[in-house]
């Protein structure tokens, strides 16, 4: 639905890599241009109308995330680069403070590395222990096998929403409220939950929450660190510069802004950021319960296709996203890549950053399909067309 | 045979593709950066003179046939004439002007590394050798 909007589409190409990132439609596009166009003045940094209007314009998109998200306040959104930047600034500049060596923090195989390699750093610096929470059957991350992992020493848990390979929904409610009836904080990262289904950041109840833009019809190196307000407080800003200092005379005497500000140094990608406010102004009238239901049907339909190829293993028929993820049998995934992409079909291969997950999954390297809501059923007729054909894919690999 | 057909070839039957713990052997790594395709090789040296390759590891059909025609061609060369045939097959992917007589069948990428992420696939077995052997002249 909504394929006119997006100018790519206009071309020969069938776009199933939306779990990297997605496309952009014009209206995003254009916000930007103008912005570059008639008002690209700095935010909050001149009392003239052009930079009035940038600074009007950019807190404007605070508000729209901040109601997305059902956030409590605008001092809980901060615009950063993107999901890895954000968890970075949460282990860093909350956890790093305030954990000590021996507390435990639980993930699991199936993170990205985004939030898998801060928390390495941490256990090397501080002799935090990283342990594992067990997926089941499905790669899926159980209430019960959580609580049968929790210690006494677990301080947090770090967990995506909905996982980049899998693509499970991870039950972040019923985590969090058994997390905090433990005293363990939840991060989530929500890089593939927020695009593709509606969140409300107070009913899950998470502590801090990541994702980026570009993911959701935004613009690249743009991203969101929420944080519920009496955490943000104590997060220590990991980067100090221009904009989110009020002043600083000697070592002993530095004095930084209130929220969000603070962690918001340097010039901001304020182009970015006011794009990224239209793509949710975009998404909000198509409706993000409309957006999942219809990404789950398109999955329906791919799976119920892929099944019936006896040459397709798919590691994941269960799922409640819009993640498919194969191997076609005795093809390497990049290879099964190369030959759709003959065809102007873009999927992922590889182990899509969740180097650790081969341990559980015992595959190192897959196909995947990410689909999204402007993706068709007509689209996936091709895609299974092309992969139903295992003498073509094996002559047409290379 | 035309060049698809040579890559195959190697593809599904590779030269000495066996791990190798022997400690005449040494082990050179040798992965891409999109992650994906993981060799190792290993490289017996006697004196300055490649005394046998193996490899193991998971890889495209690229990354493989190459490792395996890399292997069959270099295997009994002194290490300054597996560097010169390296840095032709370099100047080939790089679709420079370049000594077709010192590949031998390995020519067979010419065309195929057009397509840009296939380069890579191709170089790797390549970059690790040269990697080892230049370790090993240290």
């Amino acid at each position: 639905m909504n394929r006119e909007d997006f100018p790519l589409l206009k071309e020969e190409i069938i776009y199933f890599d939306n779990g990297a990132t997605s496309l952009k439609p014009k209206c995003v596009i254009d916000k930007m241009v103008d912005y570059y166009t008639n008002y690209p003045a700095n935010a909050h940094r001149g009392d003239y109308d052009l930079s009035y209007k940038v600074d009007q314009e950019y807190e404007e998109v605070r508000e729209l995330v901040k109601d997305f998200i059902h956030a409590d306040a605008l001092e809980e959104i901060v615009f950063t680069s993107g999901t890895t930047e954000s968890l970075n600034m949460i282990v860093n500049g909350f956890f790093e403070p305030i954990l000590e060596e021996g507390d435990e923090v639980l993930i699991t195989t199936s993170e990205h590395a985004s939030n898998v390699l801060p928390w390495f750093r941490l256990a090397n610096k501080k002799g935090i222990q990283v342990n594992y929470i067990p997926l089941d059957s499905n790669y899926y991350l159980t209430i019960d096998n959580l609580k049968k992992t929790v210690t006494k020493n677990t301080k947090v848990i770090s967990i995506a929403g909905v996982t980049n390979v899998i693509g499970d929904i991870r039950p972040i409610k019923d985590i969090c409220k058994f997390a905090h009836e433990n005293n363990i904080f939840v991060v989530v990262d929500g890089a593939q939950m927020v695009p593709h289904m509606h969140v409300d950041v107070k009913d899950l109840d998470v502590d801090f929450l990541a994702f980026s833009a570009h993911k959701m019809c935004g613009p690249t190196g743009v991203g969101v660190l929420y944080g519920k307000k009496e955490l943000l407080e104590h997060l220590e800003p990991t980067v100090l510069g221009g904009g989110m200092n009020e002043a600083f005379d000697s070592p002993q005497e530095i004095y930084y802004k209130e929220l969000p500000t603070r962690l918001e140094a340097g010039t901001r990608n304020i182009a970015g950021v006011i794009g990224f406010g239209e793509a949710i102004k975009y998404l909000n009238k198509i409706g993000m319960d409309h957006i999942h239901k219809y990404e789950l049907s398109l999955r329906q339909y791919l799976i119920d296709k892929l099944i019936p190829i006896k040459h397709i293993d798919i590691i994941n028929i269960e799922s409640d996203s819009g993640i498919v993820t194969f191997n076609v049998v005795n093809v390497f995934s990049q290879d099964v890549a190369y030959y759709l992409n003959k065809y102007n079909i873009c999927v992922r291969a590889g182990n899509h950053c969740a180097k650790i997950l081969k341990s559980s999954v015992g595959v190192n390297n897959t196909v995947r399909v990410s689909l999204y809501f402007y993706n068709t059923y007509e689209e996936i007729d091709n895609l299974i067309e092309l992969l139903s054909d295992y003498g073509k894919i094996v002559k047409e690999m290379i | 045979m035309e060049a698809r057909e040579i890559i195959m070839e190697h593809y599904m039957h590779p030269v000495n593709r066996k791990r190798m713990d022997n400690e005449e052997y040494v082990q050179a790594n040798t992965r891409n950066e999109s992650c994906i395709d993981n060799i190792d090789l290993y490289v017996k040296f006697n004196n300055n003179v490649i005394e046998d390759i193996t490899f193991d590891g998971e890889a495209c059909a690229i990354s493989i046939s190459s490792t395996s025609i890399m292997i069959k061609n270099l295997i009994g060369k002194t290490c300054r004439e597996a560097l010169h045939y390296i840095h032709e097959f370099y100047k080939m992917t790089n679709e420079e002007e370049y000594d077709k007589s010192v590949l031998g069948d390995a020519y067979v990428y010419e065309d195929i590394v057009k397509n840009g992420h296939r380069k890579t696939c191709a170089n790797l077995p390549l970059k690790g050798l040269e990697k080892a052997i230049l370790e090993h002249l240290e």
